[in-house]
């Protein structure tokens, strides 16, 4: 009698309806027992053709469409289309300008952060921290009312500048947010990290060598992890980062645990700058004066039928900037995230790509989940910290 | 005759409706703990502080449709949540609440049956009431729902035997398999002092057993939906609700009763403490489950036959040899079925 042995694999929808894919991310799992042997990521549930609609619509218009891309972290998203279109146009926004900008960016990574972490740990049944997490960034999303007069989808970045000035108080309530994030960041961290579970299912598990972690694509944190320092903001600094003291975290772990430590020490890190920008507000405009790239001041439109043309010729057809392609690689809180902006000298793009750090990491996902339990597929998503918007765009 | 009959059907009927309304305001309960430990309000709405809660949940899925997937294995499919429902009901025939009353010149024990082996029939009762998960996951033709049922086959079978080895501890020390006797044993100093180890066993295993974080693999919700019971809804889903929390309050009362002196405590009337006891320890389920995260499948085995199940032996090893070597304190009660005094000297 021979015994032929024979394996039958199990296929597994996870997803696109499914607790933890973060969004609406569909992995197609061949299990074997609880073991995964394949892992192939479909995506696309989420895709809104941003890019070509990006295409229809004048440069101040399109703002509205970048914040939807990573909707977790919008400053970041709208720094990182500014800073190509200013390079179009060559321009360099105002010193304060500029500082609002890094210090909006650095409070928004902080609050992606806490998603990261809230999510993450909601992943692993631990729902309390999640709320934790979501009632600090709801705080977050008040200083953004404040400032945008939204709480996500800000529209806040101008060309050039920031729509408007920092409202009164505001200086004062971001530091009162991140004085108390100090503590709570300490706190998640003395709840997690020296809690035997979450280092039992964060360690060794989602491993992704340097050597992958490039070849893939990957960047942020995912990065960062796997011992690599590479920071946009300290390699090609933009947007006047160089002028902020700050460290690149790196861990050399290659697992989610390693990640986790990175996105934890980032939150840190970004406090400092963020504080830094306060410090060190300066004064002045908050928009170039270019009046072919920034409205007039309100008050101007009474007195100067010069400044009436110009907020006419804005509103209505928008600006043009010179003929030509740009790109440039900003540091989003998930990774590299740069707009290739093509510009034929009209009042709209010609052609908008997004590279888009979701994306690339979820390319890390099946290296990090092949051969090992289909629990550790949750741990290993979540430590990408995908965003849907930002992966199908 | 009759009037014994009579009494027995009515201790069993306020037996019965007393441990539904427990399950009811358990669900409450953790409802509202939770929402407490994450700055949250939780269901307030109905009725005064939302005490009406259980029963708008209960009515919403009595009224739901009776749906069952497409290729749904009939009689299994149905079955399934009715076997959890009933053996996590049975164990309540066993368990003493407090000393037997005397009402109209009748002495009537406040439990429904003291069985010579009531902790025997506990244990054997919680184990079939996984058959309803593991059926239930099976016949669901769902993959989600079969990944959970396997998962809870493998760590039923891992943690009953530490749940039995801690057991076996007390009942070494109380001489008796007989949770009323037990109880009595533990007249002059409670058993999670003379067993903490089998105490501590007894509570990882007694998470475990109930499919409650961090052990709730075969219904975690990240990556398996809501594993066996995914295709379940309505009055079908709310038998499995009430399996597991009934199975909470089983084990709070186990507990209860096995470590920490059953109905017995100064001043207050021994039903209270009986209680009060249980509701800590459904209060020290809920704050684990807001606390912790879980554990992967192969990490809970690896806990379970690597770490409980030696420490256990361990623990019922140490305790047969001091119980010789202090010479076998209680021997008086023949063959342990009518023991009384416990163990103290």
């Amino acid at each position: 009698m021979t015994v032929v042995a024979t394996t039958e694999t199990l296929t597994l929808n996870m997803g696109p309806q499914h607790p933890s894919t973060h969004g609406v991310l569909r992995l197609v799992l061949e299990l074997e027992g609880e073991v995964v042997r394949k892992c192939t990521p479909v995506m696309g549930y989420l895709h809104t053709g941003i890019e070509k609609e990006m295409e229809t619509r004048t440069y101040h218009q399109n703002v509205t469409l970048v914040d939807r891309i990573e909707y977790l972290a919008n400053y970041n998203e709208e720094m990182a289309f500014y800073q190509s279109v200013e390079r179009l146009f060559g321009l360099e926004p105002p010193p304060r300008a500029r500082y609002i900008r890094v210090l909006m960016c650095e409070m928004n990574r902080i609050a992606s952060h806490l998603m990261y972490l809230g999510a993450g740990a909601m992943d692993l049944n631990v729902s309390s921290v999640f709320l934790y997490c979501l009632q600090d960034r709801e705080k977050f999303l008040d200083l953004s009312e404040m400032v945008s007069g939204q709480r996500m989808m800000p529209g806040y970045f101008r060309v050039g500048g920031v729509a408007d000035d920092l409202p009164e108080g505001f200086v004062a309530a971001s530091r009162v947010w991140l004085d108390e994030m100090a503590g709570r960041i300490d706190e998640y961290d003395r709840l997690l990290t020296d809690n035997l579970i979450w280092r039992e299912r964060l360690e060794g598990v989602a491993l992704l060598s340097a050597e992958d972690a490039i070849a893939l694509g990957g960047t942020g944190p995912v990065l960062r992890g796997s011992g690599i320092a590479h920071d946009l903001r300290k390699v090609l600094p933009y947007g006047g980062y160089e002028e902020f003291d700050f460290d690149v975290p790196v861990e050399r772990g290659c697992d989610a645990f390693a990640r986790y430590r990175v996105r934890m020490e980032e939150m840190r890190q970004a406090r400092r700058i963020a504080l830094q920008a306060l410090d060190r507000l300066p004064d002045g405009p908050v928009i170039v004066a270019d009046r072919k790239v920034a409205l007039p001041p309100r008050a101007e439109l009474a007195r100067s039928m010069e400044a009436v043309i110009h907020q006419f010729k804005l509103v209505s057809e928008g600006m043009h900037p010179p003929a030509g392609e740009t790109y440039v690689a900003t540091e989003s809180p998930r990774g590299e995230k740069g707009y290739f902006v093509v510009s034929d000298g009209s009042n709209r793009p010609v052609r908008v790509h997004v590279r888009a750090p979701s994306f690339y990491n979820l390319q890390t996902l099946p290296a990090m989940v092949e051969g090992r339990p289909l629990a550790d597929v949750v741990v290993a998503v979540a430590s990408i910290d995908i965003v849907l918007g930002d992966v199908d765009r | 005759m009759l009037v014994t009959l009579l009494i027995d059907v009515v201790r069993s009927l306020v037996f019965l409706v007393g441990v539904l309304t427990g399950f009811a305001y358990v669900t409450l309960l953790e409802r509202r703990l939770l929402a407490r430990f994450q700055l949250r309000i939780g269901p307030d709405r109905v009725g005064p502080l939302g005490l009406l809660q259980p029963l708008a949940d209960g009515i919403k899925l009595i009224f739901k449709e009776n749906f069952m997937p497409a290729g749904a294995d009939p009689i299994v499919y149905q079955t399934a949540p009715l076997i959890s429902a009933v053996a996590a009901l049975f164990v309540y025939a066993v368990i003493p609440l407090a000393p037997p009353i005397h009402l109209f010149g009748r002495e009537i024990p406040l439990y429904v049956a003291d069985v010579n082996v009531a902790i025997l029939l506990v244990l054997g009762a919680s184990s079939v009431g996984v058959y309803g998960i593991i059926l239930g996951g099976w016949s669901s033709n769902n993959k989600y729902a079969i990944l959970g049922g396997l998962r809870s086959s493998a760590q039923v079978i891992s943690y009953e035997l530490t749940l039995g080895l801690a057991v076996l501890g007390v009942v070494l020390v109380a001489n008796s398999l007989r949770l009323t006797d037990i109880v009595r044993a533990q007249s002059h100093v409670w058993f999670i002092v003379q067993q903490p180890l089998a105490f501590v066993l007894f509570m990882i295993a007694a998470f475990a057993e109930t499919n409650r974080a961090p052990f709730d693999l075969p219904e975690s919700e990240q990556e398996l939906i809501a594993g066996f019971q995914t295709e379940y809804g309505g009055f079908k889903f709310a038998m499995f609700y009430l399996a597991e929390y009934i199975g909470i309050i089983t084990m709070g009362a186990l507990v209860t009763t096995l470590f920490l002196g059953g109905w017995q405590g100064p001043w207050l009337p021994p039903i209270v403490w009986f209680l009060i006891k249980v509701f800590a320890v459904v209060c020290f389920f809920i704050l684990v489950r807001a606390t912790l995260p879980r554990l992967r499948y192969d990490q809970l085995m690896h806990l379970g036959w690597k770490v409980l199940i030696p420490l256990g032996i361990v623990n019922l090893a140490a305790t047969a040899a001091l119980i010789v070597w202090r010479g076998a304190p209680c021997r008086r009660g023949g063959t342990g079925v009518i023991g009384h005094g416990g163990n103290s000297e």
